[in-house]
Parts: C-alpha cells; structure tokens; sequence
C-alpha cells in the first residue's frame, strides 16, 4: 500500500518534448513509473524518449488512446493554467503540476475547477509525488528514498529531500513523499494528505515539513488531533521577516497571519513532535515508532 | 509589487471608482500650479510606499497655493519615518488633491483569502483607521464575504457585504456598482490586495475613494505590461534591485553578517534558521533554484558579497536536479574573479555531490558535511574574523 499514486498509475506528461519534460520523463521510466504517453499540441504521432513513449496533441486524446489516470505537467508558467484546465477537462484524475510562477489569479480558478469536478491537483510549483519503488512523477532525486514506514508531506522540495536523505541515512525508510509545493493556492494541502496517511496501514509515522505564510499547518493542527498514527513536523522560516515573499510565493507573512511561531504552537498543542532542526526529525521519528 | 496611491487611483479611475480631482507634482511650483487650477483647499500626500503617513508628517492641507508651494518646497526631498513600515521613506512625489466633505469613512478591500482559497470582499464603516486595529478591537465591525473566483463578484454578494457591515442603505446601490468596479480593476491588474481606505461618503452622498492600497501578483507582472511599466524602483534595496536584474531570488535581511545561498526556498530558510540557531544572523536569503548552472552560483556569489554587512558565506546545496559540481564550478570562478575577503564554507549534498567536493579539493573554502555543521564553523569563522 502507499497513498495516491503506485504501479497501477498511468501517467502521461503534458510538456514532454520540452527540455525539463524529456529530462524528467527519462528519469521517471528509469525509475519504473508507467509513463503511457506525453503531450505536446502539434507534435502528436511522433514518439519521445528514444521512441519509448508516444506523443499526442491533445490530453483527450493521450487518455482514450492509454487510458491514463494521471498526468506530470512540465509547461512554462505563461500555459500552464490552460494545461490544467486541460486535464480536467479531459478528466484525469490526478494531476501533478510542476511549474512554478503561474499567475495567482489564475492558480485560484484552476484549483477551484479542479475541485468541481472532484479531480486531484497537487501542486503547482511543487517537487511532485513519490511512493517509494513503484512510482516516481516529478522531479524528486529517487536514488535518497528507501521503502519504509514513514510518510511525508512537505511545502518544499530541497527540504524534502534533506528529510528523506536524514532518515534514510538512520535506518527510516519511506511510504509515499508527497511535495504540496510552495504557491498559496495548492491544489492538495497538509489537510487532505494527512488522512490519506492516516487510512494507508503501510504509514506508521507521518513526517510533515511547512513553512511560514498561510495557515495550511495550524488547519492540519486541528485534523492532527484526531490521527491514530503520530506526526512529526517542522517548520521553516523562524528567521523570516514579516511582509517579505521568501521565494514560494506563498512563504510570506501577512500582519498577524502566517508566523512560523504560531504554526509551531499550534502543531505542539495538537501533540506533534516539533523539529527545531531537520537533524533531529530521524530521532523523533524513532521515539514516535516506539512509543 | 506596490502601486503608489496615485497609480492605484488612476487605475481605480480607469475601472469606474470615482477618485478626488487631483495630480501629481516633483516640484513646489507643480504644486502651486495645480493648487490654483483646483481652485480650493487641497490636500498634499506624500507618495511613499506605507500606511500612517498623517501620523508621519507626510500629509498636509494648504488653503491657498502659496501654502501648497511653500509645504511642497518642505516635504519633496525629505525622509521621514513612517512607523507602519517601520522604515525611513524619501518623498520624491506629491499628490495633491481637492479636500473632500467627509461625512462617513468607510473600509472597502479586497484580497485572497488562502484558508478558503477564494477572493474575500472585505467592508467596515471603521474606515479611515489601521485595519488590523479595528480587527483586533472590533471583530464585529468588519464583513467579510467570499468571491467565487469563477462567477466573480455578484450583485448580491456585493449587497451581502454592504448590509453586514451595515453601510448606508440609502446608498449600498451605489456603493454595490463601486465595489463591482473594484473588483474589476482588482482582477483586471493581477493585484493580490486592492484597499480603499477610506472610502469617503461626502456631505452631498457622493462615494469617493479617499486612499488606495495596490499590491500586485509578482508572478502575474509579465502579462501586465502597463503595470510592469509603473515600476520605479526607487525605494527598493539596490542590492535586491540588482539581483532581480540578474534574475537570483534574493532577499535581504536587515543587519545580518553571514551570506547564504542555497536551492530551494524551504531550505534557503532553513539554512537561515541554522544560522541563528549557531548564534549568527543571517544576512539574506538567496534561492539559485533548480538545475542552477556554474555563472548563475558565481552571479549569486557576487549578490551577497555586495553587502557589506557580510562577514561570511554560507552555501548550502541538497542536490535533486541541481548538480554539485556546476556548483563547484561556480563557486570556483567566484574565487578567481571577485575579490573574496571573508570565510566561505560550503556544504554539497545529494547529485554529483562527491564530483563537486573534488573539484573543491584545492581552494579555499570549508568543506562541511552537514547543514548544522555548516553553520557553526561559518559563524565561528565570522566570529573569528571580526576579532583579528
């Protein structure tokens, strides 16, 4: 078991002939991801990756011919929204958008659709999803991750990375990682990964790493105290100064809202371990198994 | 980005909302000028980026336009500190505008409200004041109503706002057709926030917007070329200027002495979080970002040694499409071309992290493993270099 994607995920990547699309793709078959097609509009009938995927000019298309079930999107920031609209018109059911920099107004009316039409987006601006040894979409290194109890859900990629390689490193091997990413209208947010975690009998421990700007964590907070399985997290950005944007354009705090002090209080007081450091989450997660 | 109050008063114009007359001058005899073409008692407002600029001398009425001259000839040049923004702002631009009869003040905004992932329409008749005050104070005295971002701004809804917050019934007509007109412009340019603070009602019943606050969506600016061409850049930090210019996420940090560059925004801060838990201050925050090449890290590199501030440079990279050795490389040709006086301490992880330390092998930086190892010696070193 894991959550949300495995072997019998049917990815198709929209973007695929462009540069981040073909060097991700390449890196997904290797890992064993069921890569059944890619999009990109005029250059449907031709195969991409060295002849091993075929590539379509519409997502409509791609998913009557492969029956796809999820697609990795990999388009510039200017066409991405139209590139989720899409998806969901073509009605996939889990859409993982990469890019970063999409306009807000328009990231707010596609998540908006996307949850009308009771599809899944996760993302934008986000690392992608991993279940560990079946099934890599995005653009996370799989050569860390290594099958395991723990899941995780994070706001950042690198960060991620840092966490899985800490417990890997210690002996703590991994479910599913799911980056939510950084924008401030996710698509997927702490809230609905939490229970996914909490249902998957694989997840022993939930690892969950936010960030300031939002309030994503102090909603998960409330979720957390109903959760069977234990959570450790971490928030980045206790040295973040107010009305600055840190990068993610949704790591930014907003007069009283987004403080990375509030997150951790609220996450204590749900009973979460807190790492100060992500150099400590591996020994919490240790004592949150044996307890 | 931040509109100044007359560029977000001309776009208001633009989309309908009545504004006072009024225009701009950099010069007190432009100020005399357009005192004596209104004709009446006007008010001139500092064009700053802040809030509370009564409160810091930056707004005053003249009665005639020898006054306006003789204010306009005091406040153009000078910096004043304005509390809201707790910094010291130059006025370089007048607005000067016709005095209104204020009768009522009214809070109109709107902006994204991400809990609920929607716009959210927000009215008070406590306008005039510090809205975080009057949320703190008066919960009470402020409606909020979510927009469907995909049917807009209803007619209803808008009516639903005005007659929760219990604005003048004689007038929520009027005042509904100004909020659709504001939200259209909020739409319309990408803002993240469009306030009007306040919203004047006039003795004759005349909805004017007294004060505009515009901020806009930094992802959105590519495709508002108008907008994008109202930036000034003049009271932004010139190091912050620079590295926009060079396209590096950079941000600084007031008063901090050690320099990081990592990738990733989570953890760039929290290799600045590191850095504070070592004792030191961080001095920026610096994202190369995914698959960054060798001159884009030496480019950064140059960013933060910029800052004179910095004692010492802390690179912290976990490698996914991001490779150690273009890193390596690029920290390498900083060496030999920019002049680099403090420590540097560098931790490689993840993609070609090994290949990346070899390169290193010989130069002279520190080599650290891990992150919180990282950030001890580059404070220590900082420490050490400041004594000697």
């Amino acid at each position: 078991m894991s959550i949300l994607v495995d072997k019998n995920t049917k990815l198709i990547v929209q973007g695929i002939t462009g540069r981040e699309g073909e060097f991700h793709t390449r890196q997904m078959l290797d890992y064993g991801t069921n890569v059944v097609g890619g999009v990109t509009p005029g250059k449907g009938g031709q195969n991409a990756i060295d002849d091993r995927v075929p590539v379509f000019d519409t997502v409509k298309q791609a998913r009557k011919a492969t029956g796809a079930n999820a697609t990795c999107i990999f388009v510039p920031a200017k066409f991405a929204p139209d590139a989720v609209l899409e998806a969901a018109d073509a009605g996939i059911e889990t859409i993982i958008c990469i890019t970063e920099g999409i306009a807000i107004h328009e990231e707010m009316v596609f998540a908006n659709v996307v949850k009308l039409k009771g599809l899944r987006l996760i993302g934008p601006n986000c690392p992608g999803i991993l279940t560990v040894g079946k099934c890599k979409i995005g653009i996370m290194p799989g050569n860390i991750f290594k099958p395991g109890p723990v899941g995780l859900v994070s706001r950042s990629g690198t960060l991620t990375y840092e966490a899985v390689d800490l417990l890997t490193r210690s002996g703590l091997g991994q479910t599913t990682c799911v980056g939510v990413g950084g924008d401030p209208f996710p698509g997927t947010r702490f809230i609905d990964v939490l229970p996914l975690f909490e249902a998957d009998p694989e997840t022993e421990v939930v690892v969950m790493c936010g960030e300031v700007g939002g309030s994503d964590e102090e909603i998960a907070a409330e979720f957390i105290k109903t959760m069977t399985k234990p959570v450790v997290g971490f928030i980045a950005g206790l040295t973040a100064p107010p009305g600055k944007r840190m990068g993610h354009a949704g790591a930014i705090i907003s007069g009283t809202s987004g403080s990375p002090q509030a997150k951790v209080e609220a996450l204590k007081a749900a009973g979460v371990r807190v790492a100060e450091t992500p150099s400590q989450i591996p020994d919490l997660v240790k004592a949150a198994l044996r307890a | 980005m931040k509109l100044f109050e007359y560029q977000a008063k001309k776009l208001l114009a633009k989309y309908g909302v009545p504004i006072p007359r009024g225009s701009v001058a950099t010069t007190p005899e432009q100020a005399e000028e357009i005192a004596s073409d209104l004709g009446q008692a006007v008010v001139l407002k500092g064009q700053v980026h802040s809030g509370g600029r009564g409160k810091a001398g930056a707004v005053k009425i003249a009665k005639s336009p020898e006054q306006a001259r003789q204010i306009a000839a005091d406040l153009i040049g000078k910096t004043l500190f304005f509390a809201q923004a707790g910094a010291h702002l130059r006025v370089d631009t007048l607005l000067l505008e016709e005095a209104l009869p204020i009768k009522q003040e009214i809070y109109v905004a709107i902006t994204q409200d991400r809990a609920s992932q929607r716009d959210v329409l927000i009215v008070s008749t406590m306008g005039g004041m510090d809205i975080e005050l009057v949320a703190h104070e008066n919960p009470e005295a402020i409606s909020k109503t979510v927009i469907d971002p995909l049917l807009g701004l209803t007619d209803y809804a808008a009516r639903d706002a005005l007659f929760d917050a219990g604005f003048e019934k004689t007038l929520a007509g009027k005042a509904a057709g100004l909020l659709k007109g504001l939200y259209a412009a909020y739409v319309g340019t990408d803002a993240t926030l469009a306030e009007i603070n306040p919203l004047v009602i006039t003795e004759e019943g005349a909805l004017i917007a007294g004060d505009a606050k515009w901020l806009i969506d930094d992802n959105a600016i590519f495709r508002q070329p108008e907008i994008a061409a109202l930036a000034t850049g003049e009271d932004d930090d010139p190091i912050e200027v620079e590295a926009r210019r060079r396209g590096i996420q950079y941000v600084r940090l007031e008063g901090g002495e050690i320099g990081i560059i990592g990738n990733g925004a989570g953890l760039v801060m929290t290799t600045m979080d590191e850095v504070k838990r070592a004792g030191g201050t961080p001095a920026d925050f610096l994202d190369i970002g995914g698959g960054a090449k060798a001159e884009s890290v030496r480019s950064s590199l140059e960013i933060v040694l910029s800052d004179p501030n910095v004692k010492g440079v802390l690179f912290n990279i976990f490698g996914g499409i991001t490779r150690g050795d273009e890193v390596a490389k690029g920290i390498i040709e900083g060496l030999s071309t920019l002049n680099v006086k403090v420590p540097i301490v560098v931790r490689l992880s993840g993609t070609r992290a090994e290949e990346g330390a070899a390169l290193l092998a010989g130069a002279s930086i520190v080599a650290a493993q891990t992150m919180q190892e990282a950030a001890q010696q580059v404070v220590a070193l900082a420490n050490k270099a400041r004594k000697s």
